[in-house]
């Protein structure tokens, strides 16, 4: 069991058995590049906590070194970081910053619409990418989650959201408990009738499986399956019948370049074991 | 604390988010049996746990609760679920709309506007967003209620002996907070000669008008960073998410860390200089000085 599972109580997926993949690199740091894949060199991003934080590194460090990133409490930064983050808050992120402003600095250019990415970690998401943070349940019991932090904001406003989770039935659920960062919510058209800004919404959910899309009807769908990892087995994980893509296509491997980003911004590999 | 936070009052803290949280008044608060606190904040990670697992508090208003790289705080979740050591009541905001709350009361004005949260569950429970029609266009909007505390407590890094205060790094809802609070209470690392203060007015955030007092405490923000000051410490911070899982551990964290120690001083010796030393600046990095001349 990884540090991340002893001490905080995340599970991630374990690896399927021989998986040449696994010699390599785990489906936790694919997870992470994926993520930073989602995020084309130039745009601006508004960056969470953990497994966000890491892919906004290994993007920059990679194929979107001009990308931009705004944090919730009001940094800007325009180059990476000099070492691996903890916090939003840890010192290293502020030394080197481009620009320390406020928090409601960052979310009026996120609520002008500036920001094409923005993270989403959480506890749960559904078929419609909504995403909850508040209630969740393990062995029947409901228990309080953080909440909302930034989420629901980047949910509502940014142009493109993107979903980081492991792949597990009972965080893959039909309908989530609490909607607490929207996504297309009961399908087509729920987000303009719910006055939503128009073009924002989930671009993505990225699990250790593979990365599901949207439909046009706002329902998700599986568009690209991890190296080793077997349809029957993200179909299982899921806690709906999945749609798959006609043409599922294989989430590349890490390049040397990405799986060299992902160690250097992770060097613990207290998430990415 | 004992002049200015009586039992009761609703209070806004950890307005930097992950830096400069003011613990040891936090502690403090704790120490003198305070009772009934609502507590507002964005994030406060673990220090809003220990004032609710510590039975000071009756109401949090914020957008998360939770130790930021362990996801949950334990005493948090067991007062809202089995009512440990008392009920407590939540009221739920995100980072966009608790800064506009302030902003609100900073402004002057009963609300803020803002498109986020629609959709959100969040927006059903918490009475102070409401939808509205805007009376410039066709779009719909949410009032953000203002939200005016009784007291901001806010950590920084120096301030004179009036209350001017500079801070820098990680500004988050401060600024918006001490304005939008009946008055402030500053903890600064260092208290510096008005001159010095004087020197650069664009970084006094925090003019001697609002602040009820000044504390100086040195380490007052530990285990959070203070830029130029000290780093996180991110052991203490695990080992407080570890040691809070269970209510018996809580409870023993709380004697050693909270209860049985007067004050900061004694808190830094226990820490110990080896830790102390580690959490130390490694390369100091000093801005390019601004010539206010004329």
């Amino acid at each position: 069991m990884g540090r991340a599972e002893r001490e905080y109580g995340i599970t991630v997926s374990p690896l399927p058995a021989g998986t040449a993949a696994s010699k390599e690199y785990s489906l936790t740091e694919l997870m992470v590049i994926a993520g930073a894949r989602e995020i084309a060199d130039g745009e601006m991003v508004f960056v969470g906590m953990r497994l966000p934080l890491l892919a906004y590194a290994v993007a920059k460090r990679t194929h979107a070194p001009n990308a931009i990133g705004l944090y919730d409490n009001g940094i800007i930064r325009m180059t990476a970081s000099a070492e691996p983050l903890h916090t939003v808050g840890d010192p290293a992120n502020v030394g080197g910053a481009t620009l320390c402003g406020q928090t409601i600095d960052v979310m009026g250019y996120l609520q002008q619409g500036r920001v094409q990415v923005g993270f989403l970690g959480g506890a749960e998401v559904d078929r419609f990418g909504n995403v909850n943070t508040m209630w969740g349940s393990r062995g029947g019991e409901a228990h309080r989650l953080p909440g909302s932090g930034g989420g629901c904001d980047i949910a509502c406003l940014a142009q493109r959201s993107v979903v980081m989770i492991p792949h597990q039935r009972d965080r893959f659920r039909e309908s989530v408990g609490h909607v607490t960062s929207p996504g297309y919510g009961s399908g087509n058209g729920w987000r303009e009738a719910h006055r939503l800004p128009a073009r924002t919404g989930p671009s993505a959910i990225i699990s250790d499986l593979g990365i599901m899309r949207f439909g046009s009807d706002g329902e998700a769908f599986l568009a690209s399956i991890h190296p080793g990892v077997q349809v029957e087995q993200v179909l299982a994980a899921t806690g709906w019948t999945l749609r798959v893509a006609d043409a599922l296509l294989d989430t590349s491997a890490p390049s040397g370049a990405e799986l060299e980003a992902v160690r250097a911004v992770d060097p613990d590999r207290l998430w990415t074991r | 604390m004992a002049r200015h936070v009586p039992s009761g009052s609703m209070i806004v803290l950890g307005t930097q988010l992950a830096q400069m949280i003011p613990f040891a008044a936090g502690h403090e608060l704790i120490r003198q049996g305070k009772r009934d606190l609502t507590l507002v904040g964005p994030a406060s990670d673990i220090l809003f746990d220990q004032m609710i697992g510590a039975g000071c508090v009756w109401r949090v208003m914020a957008s998360c609760i939770g130790n930021l790289r362990g996801g949950v705080g334990y005493c948090y979740r067991r007062a809202v679920v089995r009512q440990i050591p008392q009920r407590l009541d939540t009221v739920d905001y995100t980072n966009l709309t608790m800064a506009l709350a302030l902003h609100a009361a900073a402004m002057g004005v009963p609300f803020m506007p803002t498109y986020s949260t629609f959709g959100s569950d969040l927006g059903a429970k918490n009475g102070n967003l409401r939808e509205f029609p805007s009376p410039v266009n066709e779009d719909k909007l949410i009032a953000v209620r203002a939200l005016r505390p009784d007291v901001a407590i806010v950590h920084v890094q120096r301030a004179d002996i009036s209350g001017n205060a500079h801070l820098w790094g990680s500004l988050g809802v401060a600024v918006d907070a001490v304005r939008a609070a009946r008055s402030a209470i500053v903890i600064a690392e260092e208290i510096v000669a008005p001159e010095v203060i004087a020197s650069d007015p664009n970084r006094t955030l925090i003019p001697e008008f609002l602040v009820a007092a000044v504390v100086h405490e040195p380490f007052g923000a530990h285990p959070s960073p203070v830029q130029g000051y000290y780093g996180r410490d991110h052991a203490f911070f695990t080992q407080y998410h570890e040691q809070s899982r269970e209510l018996d551990d809580f409870e023993q964290w709380l004697q050693r860390w909270v209860l049985r120690v007067p004050g900061r001083a004694e808190y830094m010796k226990q820490l110990g200089d080896c830790r102390v030393a580690e959490l130390a600046v490694r390369e100091h990095a000093y801005s390019a000085p601004a010539d206010f001349g004329y």
